[in-house]
């Protein structure tokens, strides 16, 4: 589960079969700090997102579950919920990276 | 599965209906190589995790739905434990 921003929509007339009516957005995959990650993507939505919006998006095969109705169509990303407020520690809080031999955690 | 450091916490009002009453949280997978802080992304929460616990994360669709007790959960990434310690040989 990842991250996106909408930035368009997308319009299809000719659709494959239990497609139809899906709302299809343009999203920017961003990462933790908001930065893109990598090229723009189609999603299709289920919670009616805007342009602007920072959502929390799925992948794969859970993306074709996202949706209402018909559970096995060709989707590979949905827009699954609308980001109010985040909070994200800055990176240097805390320690990333496992040491040789015993970490202790708490 | 993946180790990770939970390092934000998300507030959704509009959210899916699998996605309702569990908070969704950022988890920042832990490496061997220092100061990698890249391949962030978002998790479920299904062990009360809080900001900075360690926490074991299942990352595969048909585990989730068997953790989330659902067969059509649009879930992939869960929070299914919290990390006490590691021993790396």
């Amino acid at each position: 589960m990842l991250f996106g921003r909408v930035k368009g929509t997308a319009v299809c007339t000719q659709k494959y079969p239990g497609t139809e009516g899906l709302k299809l957005l343009i999203v920017q995959p961003v990462d933790k700090h908001l930065q893109p990650l990598g090229g723009l993507q189609v999603a299709a939505d289920v919670v009616q997102a805007g342009q602007g919006d920072l959502c929390v998006m799925v992948r794969s095969r859970e993306a074709a579950l996202a949706l209402p109705d018909i559970k096995f169509v060709p989707v590979d990303l949905t827009l699954i919920g609308i980001v109010d407020e985040l909070n994200v520690h800055p990176d240097g809080e805390f320690n990333y990276t496992l040491k040789k031999g015993l970490n202790q955690f708490t | 599965m993946v180790i990770g450091k939970v390092v934000g916490t998300i507030v959704t009002t509009i959210s899916h209906a699998h996605y309702k009453h569990r908070r969704l949280l950022v988890v920042q997978p832990l490496s061997l190589e220092d100061g990698d802080t890249s391949g962030d992304f978002v998790a479920l929460d299904n062990s009360q995790a809080g900001i900075g616990d360690t926490v074991l994360v299942l990352r595969e669709g048909s585990g989730a739905r068997q953790v989330l007790e659902n067969k059509d959960a649009c879930v992939i990434s869960v929070i299914v434990g919290i990390v006490d310690s590691v021993s790396i040989t």
